[in-house]
């Protein structure tokens, strides 16, 4: 038995890319459009360096020669074109950048040096004192926590949720905003007022059987309800 | 180191001025010095309770707008030598004060005593947002019902905001004086107990002062309770509250008047 050993095969391996490039869209006369980038690369030389740059010829009709002088001007100004699109593939030598086809536009990428982003304002209120009788928390942005009592003639305003650990002597208005999810949470219901998207009760249309218990509040369509934590 | 003490209520007739007087004295009494600043200007009663009425001739008024020196408005109490009156004026009003010249009184006032209790008027108003402007601590004086204790709630609130200490974001330390308090008549529910006062109050009781004829008997002659009858049931309650405020842990009691023989033989009066 021979054995002949098989000379392994490399397997070449395609991967596609996708870069941005400029493309120059040249206008007659080619003079003045040239003097427009000679400009822009006055005001800010190097702009080009580096970046891919495909030329696209469907705005003028250039012939062979012109094609080939325009890139060779192109080609002084740093300027190196990666390709020619819009253009009969008769007109180009082989000494010329390849013809290119199927793309597509996109928005350049500004380099702007980035803005310190804006911190996502906070939805939550938590308040670590009691409520005294005469203040006013208003926070519509979302839920109020208040870890101790409201007391009477206080009131909690609130774009959300209002949670009370501790006695609700005083007003809580929840979802202000027209948040009819909003709910109201406390560990001892002696409300005055309880209102929750516009639809409120007051002290006396709430069930005495609930007072001094822990309840929440919520709205059932344009009922609001009531009923104890436990 | 002077402390600066506001002795505050929202509500009025709750018992500001007298507990003002009696906790001086009392203070004045354990060797403090001690200044009491009337801020009722308009409706002065301290000089009153304090027998002091007919000695006033300069006022803090007087002293704000630079008419008077402060030592020509300080009036010495005839039977204590440590407590002195710094009187309102019964002729102007409230918006006389103003906050500049109350502070410069307040720290001139802490160079010279050690104690100064501020008797605020009652209401929100100017006259009581300048007693507490630059207060240490504070007493809240409080009777047993609802709307008491609710407008005491409202003054926490401010002293926790509107004070220069709580601007600095720093603590007024604050205390419940508990005043006009009848046991028995609590014990039938017919008025909040201390536990539901301190529950809505959320702050530490100083003292409880029982309801007694002595307090009117002392105001109408003139002298802090504690003084006009030392051994009477509030006059013993007030002493409490100003050794707790010295810092002494003193247990809390409420007490009772004690009767005689005679009284206790002819205790129940018919209704």
């Amino acid at each position: 038995m021979q054995a002949t050993a098989q000379p392994t095969r490399q397997l070449v391996r395609m991967r596609g890319r996708s870069y941005v490039a400029f493309v120059f869209s040249p206008v007659v006369p080619i003079v003045g459009w040239l003097e427009e980038i000679d400009a822009t690369l006055a005001r800010s030389p190097g702009f080009f360096v580096g970046k891919p740059v495909v030329l696209d010829l469907s705005a003028v009709d250039l012939s062979q020669s012109a094609i080939a002088h325009l890139v060779a001007s192109l080609e002084q100004r740093n300027v190196r074109v990666l390709g020619i699109e819009g253009v009969d593939e008769a007109r180009l030598t082989a000494g010329m950048p390849p013809l290119l086809t199927g793309g597509r536009p996109c928005v350049l990428m500004q380099n702007e040096p980035k803005k310190p982003e804006a911190k996502p304002k906070p939805t939550s209120l938590v308040l670590e004192s009691p409520v005294r009788s005469g203040q006013s928390i208003v926070f519509t942005e979302g839920d109020v926590t208040v870890l101790g009592s409201v007391g009477s003639g206080a009131e909690i305003v609130a774009g959300g949720s209002i949670h009370i650990y501790g006695a609700l002597r005083g007003r809580a208005m929840a979802g202000v905003n027209g948040n009819s999810s909003a709910r109201i949470y406390c560990q001892k219901i002696e409300a005055e007022l309880l209102a929750i998207d516009g639809y409120y009760q007051t002290a006396e249309d709430i069930d005495e059987a609930l007072r001094n218990r822990p309840a929440q509040a919520w709205l059932e369509g344009d009922i609001m309800k009531i009923s104890p934590l436990n | 180191m002077a402390k600066v003490l506001v002795v505050t209520s929202g509500k009025g007739g709750v018992g500001k001025t007298t507990s003002t007087a009696a906790l001086g004295a009392a203070l004045a009494q354990t060797g403090e010095k001690v200044v009491v600043v009337d801020f009722d200007v308009g409706l002065r009663n301290l000089d009153l309770v304090l027998g002091a009425e007919r000695r006033v001739v300069f006022d803090l008024i007087n002293v704000v707008q630079g008419v008077a020196k402060l030592s020509q408005a300080l009036i010495r109490d005839k039977r204590l030598e440590n407590l002195w009156l710094l009187p309102a004026s019964q002729t102007r009003d409230k918006d006389a004060l103003t906050d500049e010249g109350v502070g410069s009184i307040i720290a001139d006032l802490r160079s010279r005593f050690d104690w100064i209790l501020c008797d605020s008027p009652a209401g929100i108003e100017r006259g009581a947002t300048l007693a507490m402007r630059y207060a240490d601590e504070a007493v809240i004086v409080t009777n047993p019902e609802v709307s008491s204790v609710r407008d005491s709630d409202r003054i926490i609130g401010m002293l926790d905001s509107k004070t220069v200490k709580a601007e600095k974001g720093l603590r007024v330390e604050k205390h419940v004086l508990i005043t006009r308090y009848d046991q028995a008549r609590a014990s039938r529910g017919e008025m909040l107990s201390i536990e539901d006062i301190l529950e809505i109050l959320a702050t530490p009781l100083l003292g409880i002062i029982p309801e007694s004829q002595d307090v009117l008997l002392a105001s109408n002659v003139g002298s802090p309770v504690t003084l006009n009858n030392a051994a009477s049931a509030p006059a013993r309650a007030y002493v409490d509250a100003a050794r707790r405020l010295m810092g002494e842990t003193v247990p809390m009691v409420v007490p009772v008047e004690r009767k005689g023989l005679m009284n206790r033989l002819l205790g129940r009066r018919a209704a």
